[in-house]
C-alpha cells in the first residue's frame, strides 16, 4: 500500500498503451483552467476492451494505488458501459489526476470480474452495478442487494432502458393512470 | 441479510434504521459478545428516491434544483458538482468573481455542517449544554447565509457557468462582522471539544481506522484526513478559485504531531476545518475581482447552448463530508441522457467496520457519527438473546452511552 512518486498524465496514458497496445480503444487527455491564475485540473479518458480490463487495474495498482470513486454507468443499447472513476497523486498541490476507465460489456453476456481483490473499498459501488444494471460481477464477496429494496422483482434493473428497465413498475407510481 | 450462524458467546443486535433525527436511515446488525462488537453488518436504502431517475425529464437547470434535495445539509455541494460536470463538457468558462463567489458559499456550508455535527457529538456522549452552546454559533453561520443566499437551507445559489447573486459592497460590513463573530468563538469551541477530559476519555482510541484501511477502503474527507491520508479536493486540483487561495490538508497531526485515526482526530480535522473556512472565505472577499457573476444570464440561451452539446464530463467538489462526485453524459437532447452522483457517505460506510469493530455498545452512537454519515443517532435496539426479544429504544441507547461518560467522569 506504498505510495509512488507522482506521475504526470501523460506518463499514465503512455504506461497503458505501452503495456497493452490495441487493447487500448481509445486515450484522451482533457485540461480544464480554473480561477484567475488558471490552474489547470487534469482529466483522463481511456476507453478499454473487456479482455484487458482486470490486467489494467492490476497494472494502475501497481503503478500507484488509486482512489476509486466511484463505478458509474451507461445503458448503450447494444452495449452496457461501465465507468471506472480513479483520482491518482492526491496529497500535493493540484497534482491530483482524475482517471476514467471505461469499459463496454455485451448485452448478451454482461459479464465482468471484480476488483474487490485489488481494491476492498470498491464493494459497496459494484452491489450497486449488479442491481442497477444487471451487471454481473464474477467473483464478487457479497452479491447481496444493496439500495433496492425486497419487493422490486428480479429481473428488473432502474438504470437499463430496454424491456429490463423499470417501466412496468411506473404503474405503482403516484398520479399514473393504471 | 444473510443468516448467521449464532454460536452460545455472541448474539445480534440489530439498530436501525428510521428515527426522526436520522439524517440518512441506516440499518446495522451487530455481532455482539458480551460488551464488545464482534462483527458488523450494514444494509441501506431506506431513503433511495430514484433522483437520478427523475432527472430524465429534466433540463440541466431543472437539475439544479432537484440536485439541492440530494441532501439538507449538502444543499450547495451537489449542485456545484453537477454544474462542474455540466460546464466541463459544454466547455463554458466561469467569470472569475463567480469562482470566488463559489467557494465562499462552499465554505459557509462546511462551517454550518462542521458545527452541526459537532454539536450532535456532543449530544452522542452526553453534553447537551455543548449541543446548545454549539448550535447557538452555528446559529449565526446559518444567519450570514440567508443574508448571502436569501435562503437558509436550500440555497438556490447556484447556476450553470456562474452563481445566481453577488456579494455587493454594501454586504460587506454584516458579512464581516458574522465571520468576526464565528472567529471569536471558534476558541471556546476549541477549548470545549479539545482539551475537556471527558471528551478524550470518550473519544482517544475509540472508533480507530488505520491509514491502511482509509486507501484500501476508499474513504474520502475529514474521515479519511483524520486517519492521516492527504486526500482533500480544494487542494488536490484546481477548481472554483481553489487554485488561487492559501489552502492545505488538514491532518491531525497539524495540532498533536501523531495520527491515531480515532474518534478525538475526527474532531480535531473538523474543528479545524471550521477555522480553515473561516479563513479562506476571508481570503475571497480580500483578493474576489469584480466582474459579471454568470456566463450567460440568460437561461433560454443557455439552455439552447446545453441542448447541442454531446459528450460526458466529472464534477468533483470537496464537500463538508467528503469528496462528491457527479458525472454527467448529455447526447444532445433537453435531458442528459445519464446523471450519476456520488455522496462522500456512499464511501464512508465500508469504513464503519473496521472502526466499529472491538468497541462496546456504548460507544456505538459516537463511532458511528464519527463519520458525519447523515446518521446520527439510533432508532431501536431489538436484543434477541437466548430467544428471549426485548427492545433497546434508541432513548435507552443513548442512555447507556451518557452512562458510560458520568463513569469515567467519576
Amino acid at each position: 500500500m506504498t505510495k509512488k512518486e507522482k506521475l504526470t498524465p501523460e506518463e499514465v496514458v503512455k504506461s497503458f498503451e505501452s503495456s497493452f497496445k490495441s487493447k487500448i480503444k481509445s486515450s484522451q487527455i482533457k485540461k480544464r483552467k480554473a480561477g484567475s491564475k488558471k490552474n489547470e485540473a487534469v482529466i483522463i479518458w481511456l476507453k478499454i476492451d473487456k479482455s484487458a480490463f482486470k490486467g489494467a487495474i492490476e497494472h494502475l495498482c501497481k503503478m500507484q494505488f488509486p482512489h476509486l470513486a466511484v463505478v458509474s454507468g451507461n445503458d448503450l443499447g447494444e452495449t452496457i458501459e461501465l465507468i471506472y472513476h480513479f483520482t491518482l497523486n492526491y496529497g500535493g498541490r493540484m497534482d491530483e489526476i482524475s482517471l476514467n476507465i471505461s469499459v463496454e460489456l455485451p448485452k448478451s453476456k454482461p459479464e465482468i470480474e471484480t476488483i474487490c481483490d485489488w481494491i476492498p473499498g470498491a464493494l459497496v459501488t459494484e452491489r450497486e452495478k449488479q442491481e442497477m444494471l444487471g451487471v454481473k460481477i464474477i467473483g464478487i464477496p457479497d452479491d447481496r442487494r444493496l439500495f433496492l429494496p425486497d419487493d422490486i422483482p428480479e429481473g428488473i434493473y432502474p438504470w437499463r432502458r430496454d424491456e429490463t428497465g423499470p417501466d412496468k413498475l411506473y404503474k405503482n407510481l403516484h398520479g399514473v393512470k393504471k | 441479510m444473510k443468516p448467521k450462524t449464532t454460536t452460545k458467546t455472541t448474539y445480534h443486535i440489530p439498530v436501525g434504521p428510521i428515527h426522526p433525527a436520522l439524517k440518512e436511515p441506516v440499518f446495522f446488525e451487530f455481532e455482539i459478545d458480551g460488551e464488545r462488537i464482534v462483527d458488523v453488518d450494514v444494509k441501506l436504502g431506506h431513503v433511495h428516491r430514484g433522483i437520478e431517475w427523475a432527472s430524465r425529464k429534466r433540463n440541466p437547470v431543472q437539475i439544479l434544483y432537484l440536485a439541492e434535495r440530494v441532501c439538507g445539509i449538502c444543499s450547495y455541494c451537489h449542485p456545484a458538482a453537477f454544474a462542474l460536470a455540466v460546464e466541463d463538457i459544454a466547455d463554458i468558462e466561469i467569470p472569475e468573481r463567480a469562482e470566488y463567489l463559489r467557494v465562499i458559499q462552499s465554505e459557509l456550508e462546511r462551517i454550518c455542517s462542521h458545527t452541526l455535527w459537532a454539536g450532535v457529538a456532543a449530544h452522542e456522549i452526553g453534553f447537551d449544554s455543548v449541543l446548545f452552546l454549539t448550535w447557538q454559533i452555528r446559529e449565526k453561520a446559518l444567519d450570514l447565509t440567508e443574508y448571502l443566499t436569501g435562503n437558509r437551507v436550500t440555497k438556490a445559489i447556484t447556476m450553470i457557468g456562474g452563481v445566481r447573486r453577488d456579494i455587493t459592497k454594501d454586504m460587506l460590513p454584516t458579512t464581516q462582522k458574522g465571520l468576526q463573530y464565528l472567529k471569536d468563538n471558534f476558541e471556546k469551541l476549541r477549548h470545549v471539544f479539545l482539551d475537556d477530559k471527558t471528551f478524550k476519555m470518550r473519544s482517544q482510541g475509540c472508533g480507530i481506522l488505520t491509514k491502511d484501511d482509509a486507501l484500501k477502503l476508499c474513504a474520502v474527507g475529514p474521515t479519511t484526513r483524520a486517519s492521516g491520508v492527504k486526500k482533500d479536493v480544494r487542494v488536490d486540483i484546481s477548481y472554483f478559485a481553489y487554485g488561487d487561495l492559501d489552502v492545505s490538508h488538514i491532518t491531525p497531526d497539524v495540532l498533536t504531531g501523531e495520527v491515531n485515526g480515532d474518534v478525538y482526530d475526527r474532531i480535531i480535522v473538523r474543528l479545524l476545518e471550521v477555522k480553515q473556512s473561516i479563513d479562506l472565505i476571508e481570503q475571497c472577499l480580500d483578493k474576489m475581482p469584480s466582474g459579471d457573476i454568470v456566463a450567460e444570464p440568460k437561461i433560454a440561451k443557455l439552455l439552447n447552448q446545453l441542448k447541442k452539446v454531446n459528450g460526458e464530463g466529472v464534477g468533483r467538489h470537496e464537500a463538508p463530508r467528503g469528496e462528491v462526485i457527479h458525472y454527467v453524459k448529455m447526447d444532445g437532447n433537453d435531458a442528459p441522457f445519464t446523471w450519476k452522483i456520488r455522496a462522500p457517505t456512499y464511501n464512508n460506510i465500508l469504513p464503519w467496520i473496521p472502526m466499529l469493530k472491538g468497541e462496546q455498545i456504548a460507544d456505538i452512537p459516537i463511532v458511528a457519527a464519527s463519520t458525519d454519515p447523515c446518521m446520527s443517532c439510533t432508532n431501536r435496539v431489538g436484543i434477541v438473546k437466548d430467544n428471549k426479544r426485548y427492545e433497546l429504544a434508541k432513548e435507552e441507547l443513548h442512555r447507556l452511552s451518557v452512562e458510560k461518560t458520568r463513569r469515567l467522569m467519576r
